[in-house]
């Protein structure tokens, strides 16, 4: 929201292929500080895989994430290859042709991506290799919910949300009780503390899943489809709490089919279909007056 | 034949050969066991680990490993060990030993990656977004919950491997080595009472036992592991 400020996240032509699934096909994205953002679209568009490549649980397959002003992903020479490719072929046409002007173009196009190619992959290289070592950091700042909750089962939920504080933030035993005490008791959960989550609803799942990763402090949150594993009873305490993180002014991506969330809580829309955002407004505009024809359609069936 | 039974049970020497193959029958299967878990272990995090480009000559030994030594007889590889590999003078009980460790360890590699793989792998991807390293994921949220998993398994091949070591004293034996165990002790008494189905049914009787104190032991384990899950 705040225009001043860099974005948190900064995505760029991001593409992701599954051997020969195209899956994503260039997203760009800026997500700024207190930005709620809801991703909709329809089921197989790419829409989660977008969200897990953000704290790169999925490894993109080129493009760049740009996450507080530092490369976590970098990868834009794999584009540049094709037009190596297609570079290195028209020179031996080129040759076979023996006209001399042809050849001599077509060694400058080459000598030209050759070096454009070969400067991008050792950027490329140095990133990967300087992310190897920062990336579970980074992680610690970007909070993640599953849909499956992914609580741990052999641990009670006070452990749940001490684990992570204790052993990559430096905090006593004492510390990180206190703070998960103080989250549980903000999602009317304080009384769960030293319950194993097999004996918790979907509802309270999920509620400890969120304050499991708030634990961390993070300065984004993704949520991937946050109440699709629950029972409609349950979807309303889940999104209480979700609603209530937005207006404290937590950054959050929100992967979700609850229209009513993203029209009354997020700030804007993206409309994911076919592995591109093909629709960004503000919810107002995004319902009432959708220009996309594919979104159009996918509305007026979920609405 | 109950004659003698109690013929053999009622000699001092005979039945001091019996306790003495016991013995060497819990220690080769007990220090082949730690071996075999060890080894074991390691294999199966090698295997299972991120699939990277300076994991990957550890990745393809480790394949080789279980493949050869699942994949061939351990008597095979008991003689070859101890007349070829470890040829050493007085080494022979000790290479047996590493046989039987190295080739449970082969079996029980494959028992934990799978118990591994077992666990959701959500769990995974959960650990990792909180911004814990593989291993780190590995060691504090995976490895407790593959354990319940992985214990039968490790029980059963424990249990394997007991009478597995019974080929033991086919590399040759005599009371006061190690290598005299509960099989070489009946054939040893079978010399001085010559009823193998006597100084056999003995052996068995000892053999059935502990594999049945072993089977306690699992049950009691998986009961207490059970216990924080509902």
């Amino acid at each position: 929201m705040n225009a001043n400020l860099p974005p948190i996240l900064s995505v760029r032509d991001l593409h992701k292929e599954f051997k020969d699934l195209k899956v994503l096909r260039g997203i760009d994205i800026d997500v700024n500080k207190g930005d709620v953002i809801a991703v909709i679209g329809p089921s197989g568009c790419g829409k989660s895989t977008f969200l897990r490549c953000l704290n790169l649980l999925e490894t993109p397959t080129s493009g760049e994430i740009v996450f507080e002003g530092e490369h976590v992903f970098r990868n834009k020479h794999a584009l540049l290859k094709e037009e190596y490719r297609q570079a290195k072929k028209a020179m031996q046409t080129a040759k076979l042709s023996r006209d001399k002007q042809a050849i001599e173009t077509a060694q400058d196009e080459l000598q030209k991506i050759k070096t454009a190619y070969e400067a991008e992959a050792r950027l490329d290289k140095e990133t990967e290799k300087r992310v190897k070592k920062t990336i579970d950091i980074h992680r610690q700042q970007i909070g993640m919910v599953f849909q499956q909750f992914n609580l741990f089962p052999h641990l009670t939920v006070l452990q749940n949300l001490t684990l992570a504080p204790q052993k990559l933030k430096g905090l006593t035993e004492a510390e990180a009780t206190q703070k998960a005490t103080a989250l549980l008791k903000k999602v009317g959960l304080e009384d769960k503390a030293n319950a194993y989550p097999a004996t918790l609803s979907g509802g309270q799942k999920q509620r400890i899943a969120i304050v499991r990763a708030l634990a961390m402090e993070p300065d984004v949150m993704l949520f991937d489809e946050p109440t699709s594993a629950l029972d409609p009873e349950m979807v309303g305490e889940v999104l209480k709490v979700m609603t209530e993180l937005a207006k404290e002014g937590m950054t959050m991506v929100v992967v979700t089919h609850e229209m009513g969330f993203a029209k009354e809580v997020a700030n804007r829309v993206i409309f994911i279909d076919g592995g591109v955002i093909k629709e960004e407004n503000p919810p107002q505009e995004f319902f009432s007056s959708p220009k996309d024809e594919r979104l159009k359609d996918f509305l007026s069936k979920v609405l | 034949m109950f004659a003698d039974i109690i013929k053999i049970l009622s000699n001092a020497e005979l039945t001091g050969y019996i306790f003495e193959g016991l013995w060497h029958s819990l220690l080769v299967t007990l220090i082949a066991a730690l071996l075999g878990l060890f080894l074991g272990f390691v294999v199966a995090i090698v295997k299972i680990a991120p699939n990277n480009a300076w994991m990957r000559p550890f990745k393809i030994v480790c394949d080789i490993y279980t493949t050869v030594f699942r994949g061939t007889p351990v008597a095979l590889q008991l003689f070859i060990m101890v007349f070829a590999v470890f040829a050493i003078p007085g080494f022979k009980p000790y290479a047996a030993i590493i046989t039987f460790g190295i080739n449970s360890g082969a079996y029980v590699s494959e028992s934990i990656r799978a118990g591994i793989a077992s666990v959701d792998k959500g769990q995974m991807e959960a650990g990792r977004a909180l911004g814990f390293t593989w291993l780190q994921t590995m060691i504090r949220i995976v490895l407790p919950q593959a354990v319940k998993n992985i214990i039968p398994a490790i029980g059963n091949e424990m249990i394997a491997l007991l009478k597995e070591t019974s080929i033991i004293g086919w590399v040759g034996s005599t009371p006061g080595s190690l290598t005299f165990d509960l099989n070489a002790a009946a054939s040893t008494i079978f010399r001085s009472v010559p009823n193998y189905l006597a100084s056999g049914l003995i052996v068995g009787c000892f053999y059935l036992v502990i594999v049945y104190i072993m089977v306690l032991i699992v049950k009691l384990i998986e009961r207490r592991l059970a216990k924080n899950e509902r």
